[in-house]
């Protein structure tokens, strides 16, 4: 106590000095504070792949010659008005929008508006090695390389100055959802030139100008970051004046402050926090199915997993809505598609497998396994979206699987190691892994994590598994622009993977955001993301 | 004097080689790579993983690979960082203010407390007044700092709205940076609001900070007292008539002082360690929370010259106590 009324005193001596206001007092317009949960690693988004810097960088300051539509995956125009498609689906040709101006700020003032020559700079930095900015500030274009662009371009031209063409190697339908994404961000050609002039080139990458809803002012590390609203935004002006990013590490300390209403929004609440954010008279808790998808892939490379009997013996013997309420603490839903439910083309016909021990048995005797065998589960040694605890959730797995006679390690490695040992090397037998979608289509995770493309060492189709009947349903997908034929064929594939087991699907978590009641309009995006043009205060 | 400086100055050299030799291996010995954590679950594929470990350096052999850092730390120059492409040493200028600032003022007010509270226990030893001081140290120095931080929000910033739950100063105050210091910044830019905006998100901090120095001051300077107030030339002082708040104050705190001087040096690089929960809670822009995300990161250059940084500190912390020694107390300097 003695304690408690020595703080006492010195914080009252404080508070004697102190005009009585809180943090959010009033400001000139209205102010939101989103507490984000880490620090951007810079603010080209091109440059890195982190939700925390598409947040801070892609979303506030920039746009893409198309967009996501807010809070859902379907694609609308952004800095290009209008597109067209080839026959062959070779050839897009973007009509880009007239009279979009770039921010005007303490450190840049633009002489014209947004053209062809933007674009151009924007994806030859990344694309061309020999292009004066590719080997800037690191030039790691981690996503145009991971999305597969260099190989998929064939060119990039200006056809007049608010025209441009791409022209693809091969037709890739995912291609124009690839250009809603952070890395295809429109950077200001005319910016560029006039830092390369001053030899700053860097400067580009940490004091952004974008054409966004938001203009950049100020970053203080580790600590808080400043936009006000882009009064000359294409769109129209942002309904708030000033945005700020106040970054908060912990859940706790960030749960804190929306109570004590020093931030109105909120990332990544703690599971055990949610019920008093429910209860919470000031708050609002918005929940929706997140783009993701958690995972146990068998390696097939690795005896007994190539035995179909095996794969599914083993997915039947996982008690998965146990895994629910006890890792995800009611956060999740259990999976039966490799896709997320909210990614088109999902296949509610497919049937789930059941939880059967016995019947798990009886499969494992017919593979010749009946006495059962012994193997291994690798579990993450950190939480990721799809999956808030890896270690726990293979104890569970361990413990089901002993019921039917299969003895199982669980192994763990740092991280970065984790990774290496079952991407590069495919050391794995039994592993836990997922997936958060990029670009929302069926693509990103049938192609990129279950293709041949992928099942070779340093692919990420980590069940190793490569099956020509759903590659070739895929394949064609892929080079079909048509939606509804492409529907299909994803239908069809989905099928196809659950007959044949290469994963037991775990589930797909549920996103949860606190926000408080004066906060309107703010919208999950399904991509994980922030984005505050349209939210309003009130 | 002058010996005893450059002797201690000589024993420097060896201890910051090592220092640079321990960051650098350190970080190293760590499994996963830099460019693998990047890029997490995606993957990447061998030939780029290549083109990046040759943009890094990461290919040379290690030994030419630490020849490379200790001929740039030689030369002042520490590196960028492999995730934000800043100066390693222009990043550290930006979050070191921030960590000594809370330090400071973390181990004042342990001192503030620490000292009254330790001569008082040992004044009035044995009463109620000693056991609840040394109650209260103990209770202190055994808190989780995490816990404790919480506890403080919940109560002074959620309950009771006295204080701001975390950053270092409120949203709407927009001060530049001149020295780094927020204290010194808002009184330069001559705004009292922002001044009394930055001392209350210190308070919190602070005190989270400063509890387990404040309880180990409390009880180092307690048992230095006891044992100097059994000397006999106390019993001298007191035999003389002098009061008894002169003879503890005057003649008794001076002599007590020493292994306290010690323990504060100590605590100094105790708190910089410290500083990193406590940042973490009260999201304080800090040296602490800058290491702990560079190891996560495996950001080399980034761990390899904050460890750097944070070793000279500690080596020059220690190296004024010593010498404040000999200002306190002649016989040490006399006896090297």
């Amino acid at each position: 106590m003695k304690r408690f009324s020595l703080a006492a005193a010195v914080l009252t001596a404080a508070l004697a000095t102190a005009p009585a206001q809180v943090a959010q007092a009033a400001q000139a317009g209205k102010t939101l504070v989103f507490c984000s949960e880490g620090s951007p690693e810079g603010f080209n988004p091109t440059l890195y792949s982190s939700g925390t810097t598409f947040d801070a960088s892609a979303r506030a300051v920039y746009n893409r010659l198309v967009e996501f539509e807010r809070g859902s995956t379907k694609i609308v125009p952004g800095l290009a008005a209008s597109w067209t498609v080839s026959e062959d689906g070779l050839v897009y040709t973007f009509k880009l929008r007239k009279g979009v101006k770039f921010h005007t700020t303490s450190y840049f003032t633009p002489s014209r508006d947004f053209n062809a020559d933007d674009v151009l700079y924007s994806f030859n930095r990344q694309w061309k090695k020999d292009h004066p900015y590719h080997k800037v500030s690191g030039g790691n274009y981690q996503y145009f390389a991971s999305m597969g662009m260099p190989k998929l371009l064939k060119s990039i031209e200006k056809v007049d100055a608010t025209t441009v063409r791409f022209t693809l190697t091969k037709p890739e339908a995912p291609f124009i959802a690839n250009m809603a994404m952070p890395f295809a961000s429109i950077l200001s050609a005319e910016y560029a030139d006039k830092m390369a002039a001053a030899k700053t080139m860097d400067k580009v990458d940490f004091l952004p100008v974008g054409t966004g809803p938001f203009q950049y002012v100020d970053y203080r590390k580790d600590a808080v970051i400043r936009y006000k609203a882009n009064p000359a935004y294409w769109s129209g002006k942002a309904k708030i004046d000033t945005l700020v990013f106040a970054i908060t590490k912990d859940a706790s300390v960030r749960w804190a402050k929306l109570k004590a209403g020093e931030c109105h929004v909120m990332p990544y609440p703690n599971p055990a926090d949610l019920e008093a954010m429910r209860k919470h008279p000031d708050v609002n808790l918005l929940q929706q199915e997140g783009l993701n998808v958690g995972y146990l892939a068998y390696n097939m490379k690795k005896k007994p997993f190539d035995n179909l009997k095996v794969r599914q013996a083993l997915t039947m013997a996982i008690n998965r809505d146990a895994i629910i309420k006890a890792v995800f603490q009611g956060a999740g839903k259990v999976a039966k598609n490799p896709i997320p439910p909210t990614i088109w083309s999902y296949n509610k016909a497919t049937k789930a497998y059941p939880y059967d021990p016995a019947q798990a048995k009886k499969l494992l005797a017919e593979a010749g396994h009946a006495k059962g065998f012994e193997t291994d589960i690798w579990a993450m040694p950190v939480q990721r979206p799809y999956n808030p605890n890896a270690r726990r959730m293979a104890e569970m797995i361990q413990a089901d699987w002993a019921a039917v006679g299969v003895k199982a390690k669980i192994i763990s490695y740092e991280w970065g190691e984790y990774l290496k040992r079952s991407i590069k090397n495919s050391e794995h037998t039994t592993i836990l892994l997922g997936w958060t979608g990029d670009n929302g289509d069926p693509d990103n995770f049938l192609h990129v994590l279950l293709g041949c493309d992928g099942a070779k060492d340093g692919g990420i189709n980590l069940a190793r598994w490569c099956h020509k009947p759903f590659d070739d349903l895929i394949m064609q997908a892929k080079a079909t622009p048509d939606v509804k034929k492409r529907t299909a064929l994803y239908e069809k594939a989905q099928l196809v993977f659950k007959a044949q087991a290469p994963w037991a699907t775990i589930a797909h978590s549920i996103v949860f955001k606190p926000v408080r009641k004066n906060v309107v309009d703010f919208r999950i995006d399904p991509f994980g993301g922030h984005d505050f043009y349209g939210v309003d205060l009130k | 004097m002058l010996r005893f400086v450059l002797y201690r100055l000589g024993v420097v050299i060896p201890t910051f080689l090592g220092v640079t030799i321990l960051a650098f291996s350190l970080i190293r010995l760590i499994p996963g790579d830099p460019i693998e954590i990047m890029v997490g679950e995606r993957g990447i594929e061998a030939s780029r993983h290549a083109e990046l470990r040759a943009r890094y350096g990461f290919d040379k052999p290690l030994v030419q690979q630490y020849g490379i850092y200790l001929g740039g730390v030689l030369r002042g120059d520490l590196g960028r960082s492999i995730v934000t492409r800043q100066p390693v040493l222009d990043e550290f200028l930006t979050v070191f203010p921030a960590t000594i600032e809370l330090s400071l003022t973390a181990i004042l007010f342990a001192l503030l407390l620490g000292l009254p509270a330790g001569v008082l226990a040992a004044a009035k030893r044995g009463t109620p007044a000693d056991h609840a001081v040394m109650g209260v140290a103990i209770t202190g120095y055994s808190m989780p700092v995490f816990w404790w931080g919480l506890l403080m929000i919940l109560l002074f910033s959620v309950t009771l709205d006295w204080t701001p739950v975390s950053g270092r100063i409120a949203v709407q105050h927009f001060i530049e940076p001149v020295t780094g210091f927020m204290l010194i910044d808002t009184l330069i830019a001559g705004d009292r609001a922002a001044f009394v905006s930055a001392l209350r998100h210190l308070i919190l901090p602070a005190i989270v900070l400063g509890t387990i120095p404040l309880a180990v001051i409390a009880r180092m300077t307690r048992s230095s007292m006891l044992e100097v107030l059994g000397e006999d030339y106390i019993r001298t002082a007191k035999a003389k008539g002098l009061t008894p708040l002169r003879v503890v104050w005057v003649h008794a705190l001076r002599n007590a002082l020493i292994p306290v001087v010690t323990v504060v040096g100590l605590q100094v690089g105790l708190l910089l360690s410290g500083t990193i929960l406590t940042e973490t809670i009260f999201s304080w822009p800090g040296l602490g929370k800058w290491l702990v995300e560079s190891i996560n990161r495996r950001d080399y250059p980034v761990l390899q010259g904050g460890v750097l940084l944070v070793a000279c500190l500690i080596i020059f912390v220690n190296l004024t106590v010593d010498l404040l020694y000999g200002l306190i107390n002649p016989r040490i300097r006399h006896a090297r």
